[in-house]
């Protein structure tokens, strides 16, 4: 009875303690802040010249939401190196808790910190374009940010555990960070790219999420949309459950564990 | 002699030494494998909304992504020097300052240029992009003005991270600056107009717009106005760069800052 209310304080306590951190650090803090915002004032004024104020909503709406990925994409694939190179990282295996569950807070504390992002990009655009994003159902507009959120961050808990083997994860996380925001449909439609593009799209969870963001936004029924976020989120969550046991055996096995 | 040595030997070692990019783990993903994916970015931006050519966005792009080596590599060579607590080593020794500090420019110029055209000759493979054999040899000698400039920038933000400690955020602020100001994805007369005051003060915009006409068919020569504005424009930061690392030594040695973080 006493290990479900002890399991949510531990994911409530992780998650608070690591937002502060990341919100202290320059990097994680201010720059995964203001760096989507240069992006999202280029998309303003690129899609500003073609006059139509529809799709400067739309680029309003993409923008705000990219700043979620580009949260995950850097800071959660480098997530257990920094956890090495703070020696944290044999205490959280040797915990009782499963370090599964320590993850998760770890990613979602790093999507919670886009959630500014998106924020910011909101205000950024109605402030210097004069975008105002229509919202016809608020409530399913919020139910959708908060699953594309969890979804993002269940997608960062599988990336910080399929790099664990890469010494400069990093980098591989700023490469990805791209590719992110064309595949998701943030700034531009799944239906431009050619069919097999579409296919990888579409197994990302965030093109869903925003897609329940631009339906509920649009007075739409986001409900497809949202299950299927939710879906593929628990898949990838799934699998990384199952990656972060088979990693952690072989780091035994190998005495890896703390190498950097 | 000695001079020449510590430019050119120098330089190299430092850079080799200081700019840990030079990892092919790093070096793949982040300066061969991004910046395609910037082009194809905005590429399929410029479709969506209907405006511009994969040329404009690939050229544009490709020129901008020299930013990242130059601006990155420059404040690293230098400034990474106060990151290994070595800074005071190489401040003490008598070399002379000038080559001591631009010697190390001279590889980030070349990987800068490099990281250019692999952008460009791999985004116009992707976008289909025609650009003219002839213009080849021009568009080579654009870049490497544009890669020259920018290291400028990048000694300007070499002498700021002998302040500051968060020069990755810094890096990526200038290149976040050059992204809206250079014309490298909204042209310089859509800009609104106080930006577009800014943009020939910084490098890069030159470059762009130079290397847009050659790919549209222009000579070396019918660009060179262009050139010559953008070799000054490097010139002026690379200028202040090395007056305020010259500043901050001195003002280093004073305050006894100089290995502080």
């Amino acid at each position: 009875m006493t290990r479900i209310p002890g399991v949510a304080r531990m994911l409530t306590v992780t998650w608070w303690l690591q937002l502060k951190m990341l919100s202290a650090s320059a990097f994680n803090g201010i720059l995964q802040f203001v760096w989507p915002l240069f992006f999202a004032t280029t998309a303003f004024l690129v899609y500003r010249q073609n006059g139509d104020p529809a799709a400067l909503v739309y680029a309003g709406l993409g923008s705000a939401v990219m700043g979620l990925w580009s949260a995950i994409a850097t800071t959660a694939s480098g997530a257990l190196q920094r956890e090495r190179w703070h020696g944290t990282l044999e205490l959280l295996v040797a915990a009782p808790t499963p370090f599964a569950l320590v993850l998760v807070p770890i990613t979602v504390a790093m999507t919670t910190i886009g959630v500014y992002s998106m924020g910011a990009t909101l205000l950024w655009g109605w402030l210097l374009f004069g975008i105002v994003v229509p919202v016809a159902s608020p409530v399913l507009f919020v139910l959708s940010l908060v699953v594309s959120v969890l979804a993002v961050a269940m997608f960062g808990f599988l990336l910080s555990v399929s790099v664990i083997r890469y010494r400069t994860a990093w980098a591989l996380g700023n490469m990805l960070e791209y590719p992110g925001w064309l595949l998701c449909g943030f700034l531009v439609p799944v239906t431009l790219f050619p069919t097999w593009v579409t296919w990888i799209s579409w197994a990302l969870p965030p093109t869903w999420g925003m897609e329940a963001a631009r339906q509920s936004s649009a007075g739409e029924s986001p409900w497809l949309a949202l299950a299927l976020c939710v879906v593929l989120g628990l898949a990838y969550a799934s699998v990384a459950t199952l990656l972060s046991g088979a990693v952690l055996r072989s780091a035994r096995r190998h005495a890896t564990l703390a190498l950097t | 002699m000695t001079s020449l040595r510590i430019f050119f030997i120098g330089g190299l070692i430092s850079f080799r030494a200081l700019f840990n990019w030079l990892s092919p783990w790093i070096y793949v993903p982040s300066l061969l494998i991004a910046p395609v994916f910037q082009v194809l970015l905005f590429a399929y931006l410029g479709r969506s909304a209907g405006v511009g050519s994969d040329a404009f966005y690939l050229v544009g792009n490709a020129v901008q992504y020299a930013a990242i080596p130059c601006v990155f590599a420059m404040a690293n060579t230098i400034a990474g020097e106060r990151q290994t607590q070595t800074l005071g080593i190489v401040l003490a020794t008598p070399a002379p300052r000038l080559p001591l500090f631009l010697g190390r420019s001279l590889p980030v110029v070349v990987n800068g240029w490099l990281v250019s055209l692999f952008t460009l000759v791999v985004g116009s493979l992707i976008l289909g992009v025609t650009i003219p054999w002839s213009s080849w040899g021009p568009l080579a000698v654009t870049l490497a003005v544009g890669a020259a400039s920018c290291t400028g920038l990048g000694l300007v933000a070499a002498a700021i991270g002998l302040r500051v400690r968060e020069t990755a955020v810094l890096g990526n602020i200038v290149f976040g600056v050059l992204l809206l100001f250079s014309g490298a994805n909204v042209a310089v007369s859509a800009l609104p107009p106080w930006m577009a005051a800014v943009s020939p003060w910084l490098p890069l915009s030159h470059t762009i717009a130079a290397a847009r006409e050659i790919v549209a068919g222009a000579s070396l020569g019918d660009v060179g106005g262009l050139l010559l504005r953008e070799a000054g424009v490097g010139l002026l930061y690379a200028a202040v760069g090395l007056v305020a690392i010259r500043l901050l030594e001195a003002s280093s040695r004073r305050t006894a800052s100089l290995e502080r973080l």
